[in-house]
């Protein structure tokens, strides 16, 4: 039960090799073998592995499936959106020092309350993570007491994330409306549409993913996790042996919250935009097919899903752009059908099924 | 002696229906008692009540004569040292038979101290000596899942007995044992009695006399009679409404 055990260990070696051989291939090798479109792309399946991890905590091992995890991940792209669009700075269309040009156009005469701060990088970091874990903490906590469970808690994540999109869409909310929040030149001086500030984002997603799996792992493999899995599969006998299910509940639901806003900052550069539409209730559900297909309740599984997944999206959006969700949806039932376990565990269950040596001879007995 | 627990003139009913009927009861530190009924007499629901899974529509429900049963919620009885063991079996399947007990352990069951926890060799002593009391030893490193109805039956018994409470309710515990299993049980129970309270439900009426104990029926959310095993097959009314059938 170490913290890194076989599958983990594998994955963060092959994590690794991808993280030093990426951006080597793009900045220093002759003929750069990695264009410098595939590192933004590589850097944005990260930040979906980073989300995927992040549900798999509260779908997979504490049994709340949550259709709006996607409104933590698009609060933690603006909140670090934000901080870019101030960094523009008097670079904008309209040159405004203070204003981003959004404002400018439509008539703002002084910089809204909420957008006070985010000038500086820490305090815009500070809000990614704080931003998420508040809402998710106030949604929470009348959620768990309530004791609103399965179809219905499902049912109003989704409604959640809904609402919020609906009111970023609008322009008095003051993020953009539809547009969102774009045209970013650069963050701590380092220019966006370089490729060694490309690289290093891509690098900063994966030492965040890795801290996000074994941040996740160390939760899960605790006594506390091992009370989320009581939770998941007998929540009344848990609350009978004297644990309060609504902290533990409330717990892994913030802390997942907070990683969905640290993948959705580290996405936000990398795409170069952040808008209303990454609250859409269908990016919501695409999570949960991520994490479904890679095998849910083993944070490696989630994540490999994501990127597996995000990669199919863009060859099959590139070759074919109509049939992208049907394809989704085929395979969602496919999965659920014939790999319950997701991808992991088929690879597992392969490997497991080769005969091993069997030094004591148990093998004859049986 | 002390009173452990009283309930009195408790009332609860379900969409006009009156599951537990003016019902009053009171049982001593240590005391071992048995609760029959018909289906349906409300027995269950008590225990909800005692527990705090369900709130009365009125009666009063204290515990030692001073909490107030009907304001707690399952965790909070739960910490006043009431233990629980279903009438369907219910254990924690995908964790193996000693992390079911491990993780019934009396203890601090606040979020920060589960967080951090690591396993003391005195709890893990501990461990071992329930699992062996409930039979199960062999079977530490199984999932709770591939155990039989019988053996899950066991483990719930030991996690209730890990937990160590003041008072166990015991919802039909024999259901599903074999005779000798179920024998085993009754006089399992018997030796916690003294420096616990327990509380049983069971149909069975061999079981109930190997009990030896005092027993009270319940019927339509009320108490038909109470005394000795002998003294309430005696009842006419009894007879009629349960042991006649
Ligand atoms: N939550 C509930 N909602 C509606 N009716 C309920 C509820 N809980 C119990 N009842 C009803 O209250 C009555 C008493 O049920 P209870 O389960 O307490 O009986 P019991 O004595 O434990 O019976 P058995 O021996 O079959 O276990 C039953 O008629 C049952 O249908
Ligand atoms: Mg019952």
């Amino acid at each position: 039960m170490g913290l890194i055990d076989r599958r983990m260990g594998i994955f963060l070696t092959g994590l690794f090799i991808l993280t030093v051989a990426v951006p080597a291939g793009n900045l220093w090798m002759e003929g750069q073998p990695v264009p410098s479109y595939i590192v933004s792309l590589l850097g944005k399946y990260l930040c979906y592995a980073l989300l995927a991890v992040a549900l798999d905590l509260v779908w997979g091992f504490t049994g709340i499936l949550s259709l709006g995890h996607g409104a933590f991940f698009a609060l933690g792209g603006y909140a670090m959106g934000m901080h870019l669009m101030r960094e523009i700075g008097d670079r904008g269309v309209y040159a405004n020092p203070e204003l981003p040009d959004f404002m400018v156009f439509l008539n703002y005469q002084e910089l809204p309350w909420f957008w006070y701060g985010f000038d500086q990088f820490w305090f815009a970091c500070l809000m990614v993570l704080l931003v998420p874990g508040a809402l998710a903490f106030v949604f929470g906590w009348f959620a768990f007491r309530s004791r609103v469970t399965g179809v219905y808690l499902s049912i109003i994540t989704q409604a959640m994330t809904y609402a919020l999109m609906l009111a970023f869409f609008r322009n008095e909310m003051g993020f953009g409306g539809n547009n969102g929040l774009t045209d970013f030149k650069d963050v701590l001086g380092f220019d966006l549409q370089s490729d060694s500030t490309r690289a290093g984002l891509f690098v900063l997603s994966a030492i965040a993913l890795a801290g996000g799996l074994l941040l996740a792992r160390a939760i899960t493999t605790s006594k506390l996790g091992q009370v989320l899995v009581c939770i998941r599969d007998a929540e009344d006998r848990t609350r009978f042996l004297g644990y309060r299910v609504e902290g533990y509940k409330l717990f892994v639901w913030v802390v997942s919250a907070m990683m969905a806003g640290v993948a959705g900052a580290l996405y936000t550069p990398q795409v170069g935009i952040i808008n209303p539409g990454e609250f859409s209730p269908a990016n919501s559900i695409e999570i949960v097919i991520w994490v479904a297909l890679g095998g849910r309740g083993t944070l490696v599984g989630a994540a490999i899903g994501a990127i597996i997944v995000a990669a199919a999206k863009t060859l099959l959006t590139g070759w074919f752009p109509e049939i992208w969700l049907f394809a989704l949806g085929a395979l969602f039932i496919f999965v659920t059908i014939f790999m319950p376990k997701g991808v992991l565990g088929v690879i597992e269950g392969a490997l497991a099924k080769r005969p091993k040596p069997q030094p004591d001879g148990k093998e004859a007995e049986v | 002696m002390s009173i452990q627990l009283s309930l009195d003139g408790v009332n609860r009913s379900f969409d006009g229906f009156k599951a537990i009927n003016d019902l009053s009861l009171t049982v001593e530190k240590g005391e071992l008692r048995a609760i029959i009924g018909p289906n349906g007499a409300g027995k269950t629901t008590m225990m909800d009540i005692i527990t705090g899974k369900t709130r009365p529509d009125e009666g009063e429900v204290l515990w030692n004569q001073t909490v107030d049963l009907t304001r707690t919620d399952e965790a909070g009885s739960a910490r006043l040292g009431i233990g629980r063991k279903f009438q369907k079996p219910t254990v924690f399947e995908t964790h193996t038979v000693e992390d079911n007990i491990a993780l019934s352990l009396k203890d601090d069951r606040s979020v920060w101290a589960t967080l951090f926890d690591r396993k003391t060799a005195e709890q893990e002593a501990r461990i071992s000596e329930v699992l062996e009391l409930v039979k199960l030893d062999g079977d530490r490193a199984r999932l709770a899942a591939d155990l039989s109805h019988g053996q899950k039956q066991w483990l719930e018994i030991g996690m209730l007995l890990a937990q160590d409470p003041e008072l166990l309710l015991v919802d039909e515990p024999a259901a599903g044992m074999t005779d000798a299993e179920t024998m085993r049980t009754a006089e399992l129970l018997r030796d916690i009695a003294g420096q616990h309270t327990v509380i049983v439900v069971e149909h069975d009426m061999e079981f109930v006399r190997a009990l030896d104990c005092r027993v009270t029926v319940l019927h339509q959310g009320h108490v038909l009679a109470e005394g000795s095993l002998d003294h309430v097959s005696a009842n006419e009314q009894v007879i009629e409404v349960y042991l006649g059938r």
